[in-house]
């Protein structure tokens, strides 16, 4: 397989918006490299930006490898890339308002209407809530990759609680902080500004009628993978970071406990899955949550980021269908590319898959995180023959795609520099009208060589993300 | 401020000073220990370590002698010991690390890395590059933190809550390394050198051998220690200075339910205020301070229950 480069083209030469990176990496001796590598390190251990990782000896926090190589994207390439993102998110929350009110789009037949209603992530709780300025995924993580010769395609969207934008943000100070000289010989786009423009974001959705809303960050606490980005940001807002014991409605009001009594509280960025939300509603034996929220919350008394039951837009099995929803809210042919998809609930569509297993990937439709995937190419034959045994017992569980080439980038590994695969996750901010995003978002980096997962508990790193300006 | 947050802000300021207090009465009982005499006397200095704390059990459990090396590895660095200087590092971590955004960038940097060296320092390390220098770590990063906090911390309500709870935490352990100290050292007066050494290493814990000196201009006497760590206004150690900073912070986060609380530290400040020594001593100096290690106990239930664990009918 050939695989796009982000850095050097088909001939070996250095792509023009990586010629000053280039330069001044040969320029400056290996050692000064090295020592700020550890230095690095030594930083993210100290202020403690780590993460925690399931199933290791309890509480034990690992940090996520930094590269310094930084993923620059020219400007012209994220201007479309952008355009692309907000026509996307646009569509995704017309699609849930849609769904949780008229249903337009399945009565016109462009989605099966059993692929949403049956969907385990629709929440009838959500029919008729009328949500501020309509918008349900405030904050939606975009999982772009680029393959072939270097095209983008739309690996997924993450319109639950996509995380990851904390890192986005230190690894912009780590590399200001390392090598202040490049940002000097580099016009990169800011990103620092994030926390302000979310903030702008919660507060312009807040409840009818409240003016100066009182906004609050609601952790599961200090034992998720996540705990750092959540109290990041809440610093950086300057709001109350919460967990659910924080909290407490009466009257289908929701209010906070402090030190000088109960506090009300209008908007709620909320870190914890729905299913965790409302212990009288979803499940009972969530210790996380807030008894009676859904109701303040069907009440209008609150505003929850994200909204409820947005997981029916995010759903692999309705991820094939965004491309018609542009269509039918926009009138707008989509910008951004689908990955090819196969969903194997249609008989030709699993005849195919079938046939080709070994050059697939394979996905569970509401699986998360990597978990019941295949990937052909990397797979046993016995994993295969595995899979082919529950995609015939239960084909509408499953999607495939072809496997992509994923485009790599140079990155400092124990042998050098080497090419490693990469994907870019932007976060994109809704409020009404307005679809804003600071520019870049979150590189993932596979650090094994020839893998394909960058997932940080797969012990993928992150590098720096520079948008280039004019 | 949220509750919790309060809650999280004020345990880890008391395990911060816990750790540091511990650090001064074992440091003081270590070089007390080096003044000639009967090892029966030596072992029974650590045994009221342990007797303080009340660890009986948990010590019997794992060690068969009362001495020196034993209660130095049980209070210092054992993991299973929750009143080792390193399980009140790793809880004052793990207080700061629940609210962190309310912490200084600074503030939590020098907690987070007390913490990470204590974990990594094993006790025969310890021992090896000096037990001495180990508490004299423990006292700096315990004074780090404290200036970090002076020095970065906007002084609203956390910077109240963190002062409450080290003053209340500092009143209580200073109360305990007099008691602990007082009985099993010589309390005629007339006894020369070793009074001298003995009541030196105990001012010294409490960093108060310079100011002795100031404030009196003579020889030491268990009397006038007993007063100056009692009831001297001024020495940042003494029962009366942490009383006085205690009800001015209390003061200063009142609430609506606060007032019995407010008014029960009022009153052991003013006892303070006005006692004098030999009332005290005359009293029975164990009993006096047994009085007030309750007292201060009650203290604490009482923020608690007024502002950091507030039920839910208070709420």
């Amino acid at each position: 397989m050939n695989f796009y480069n982000e850095m050097m083209d088909a001939n070996g030469g250095v792509r023009a918006h990586y010629k000053l990176y280039d330069e001044w990496l040969k320029a400056t001796p290996a050692e000064r490299i090295a020592r700020k590598r550890a230095e690095a390190d030594l930083a993210f251990h100290r202020v403690g930006i780590t993460f925690a990782v399931y199933g290791e000896e309890a509480g034990k926090e690992r940090l996520i490898p930094f590269d310094i190589i930084p993923r620059i994207i020219p400007s012209a390439e994220w201007k479309a890339l952008q355009s692309g993102l907000r026509q996307r998110v646009k569509a995704l929350n017309m699609f849930l308002w849609d769904v949780y009110h008229d249903q337009e789009i399945l009565k016109a037949g462009v989605i099966p209407a059993e692929q949403v209603l049956n969907n385990a992530q629709y929440r009838p709780v959500m029919k008729g809530v009328d949500v501020p300025g309509r918008i349900y995924a405030h904050i939606t993580g975009v999982d772009i990759v680029r393959a072939g010769a270097g095209e983008f395609y739309v690996l997924e969207d993450n319109l639950r609680v996509p995380s990851g934008v904390s890192y986005m943000l230190e690894d912009r100070k780590m590399m200001m902080r390392l090598f202040p000289e490049l940002f000097a010989k580099h016009k990169v786009a800011p990103v620092q500004h994030y926390p302000d423009m979310l903030l702008e974001k919660l507060r312009a959705v807040s409840p009818k009628g409240v003016t100066n809303p009182t906004v609050v960050v609601l952790t599961p606490g200090a034992y998720n993978s996540a705990y750092f980005e959540h109290t990041f940001l809440a610093q950086q807002m300057g709001v109350e970071l919460v967990e659910g014991r924080d909290l407490f409605v009466k009257d289908e009001v929701v209010y906070m406990r402090t030190t000088q009594g109960p506090q009300r509280v209008d908007v709620i960025y909320r870190r914890i899955d729905d299913d965790f939300l409302d212990p009288t509603v979803f499940r009972a034996d969530s210790a996380l949550g807030v008894p009676g929220i859904l109701k303040a919350y069907q009440a209008g008394n609150v505003t929850l980021a994200n909204a409820i039951g947005t997981g029916v837009a995010d759903d692999k099995s309705i991820y094939p269908y965004v491309p018609d929803m542009i269509k039918f809210y926009l009138g707008e042919e989509p910008k951004l590319n689908n990955v090819p998809t196969y969903m194997c609930r249609k008989p030709d569509d699993l005849k195919y898959v079938l046939d080709h297993l070994p050059e697939l990937v394979v996905k569970e439709v509401h699986g998360a995180g990597g978990y019941g995937m295949l990937v052909g190419p990397a797979s046993t034959k016995e994993q295969i023959e595995h899979f082919r045994k529950l995609l015939i017992d239960k084909p509408d569980g499953y999607i495939a795609q072809p496997t992509l080439a994923l485009s790599n980038c140079p990155t400092f590994v124990e042998e050098g520099i080497a090419p490693r695969h990469l994907d870019l996750r932007p976060f994109v901010l809704s409020s009404g009208e307005c679809v804003n995003m600071v520019p870049g978002g979150l590189t993932r980096v596979a650090l094994t060589k020839g893998s394909l997962v960058v997932n940080s508990s797969q012990g993928g790193g992150t590098k720096d993300t520079w948008v280039l300006e004019d | 401020m949220l509750s919790r947050t309060a809650d999280h802000l004020f345990w880890m300021a008391r395990y911060m000073e816990r750790a540091e207090n511990l650090a001064r009465l074992l440091d003081v009982t270590w070089q007390m220990s080096m003044v000639p005499q009967a090892e029966a006397a030596v072992n029974q200095s650590w045994n009221a370590i342990i007797a303080l704390n009340s660890l009986e059990e948990a010590f019997a459990a794992k060690y068969q002698t009362v001495n020196g090396e034993n209660v130095l590895k049980f209070m210092v660095s054992d993991a299973d010991n929750y009143a080792s200087i390193y399980s009140c590092l790793r809880m004052a971590r793990e207080n700061a690390h629940a609210v962190r955004g309310t912490l200084t960038t600074e503030m939590w940097e020098t907690l987070n890395s007390t913490w990470l060296e204590a974990r990594d320092r094993q006790f025969d390390q310890i021992v090896a590059s000096g037990i001495g220098d180990y508490f004299d770590w423990v006292k700096m990063r315990s004074s780090l933190t404290r200036g970090t906090t002076l020095g970065t911390l906007l002084q609203d309500e956390a910077y109240n809550f963190i002062r409450l709870g080290t003053l209340l935490e500092r009143a209580d352990n200073t109360a305990r390394i007099l008691d602990v100290k007082y009985h099993v050292l010589p309390t005629h007066e007339d006894e020369g050198a070793s009074d001298f050494y003995e009541w030196g290493a105990l001012l010294r814990s409490v960093s108060a051998f310079e100011v002795y000196r100031k404030v009196y201009r003579d020889v030491i006497t268990p009397g006038r220690v007993a007063e100056l760590l009692i009831l001297n206004k001024d020495m940042p150690r003494s029962l009366h200075f942490c009383m006085n900073s205690v009800i001015k912070n209390l003061d200063l986060i009142a609430n609506r339910q606060s007032g019995e609380t407010a008014r029960q530290a009022g009153l052991l400040h003013a006892q303070l205020h006005y006692a004098r020594i030999e009332d005290i001593l005359e009293h029975g100096l164990h009993e006096w301070l047994t009085d007030f290690m309750d007292r201060i106990y009650a203290l604490g239930d009482g923020i608690s229950k007024d502002f950091l664990v507030p039920s839910l009918e208070a709420a």
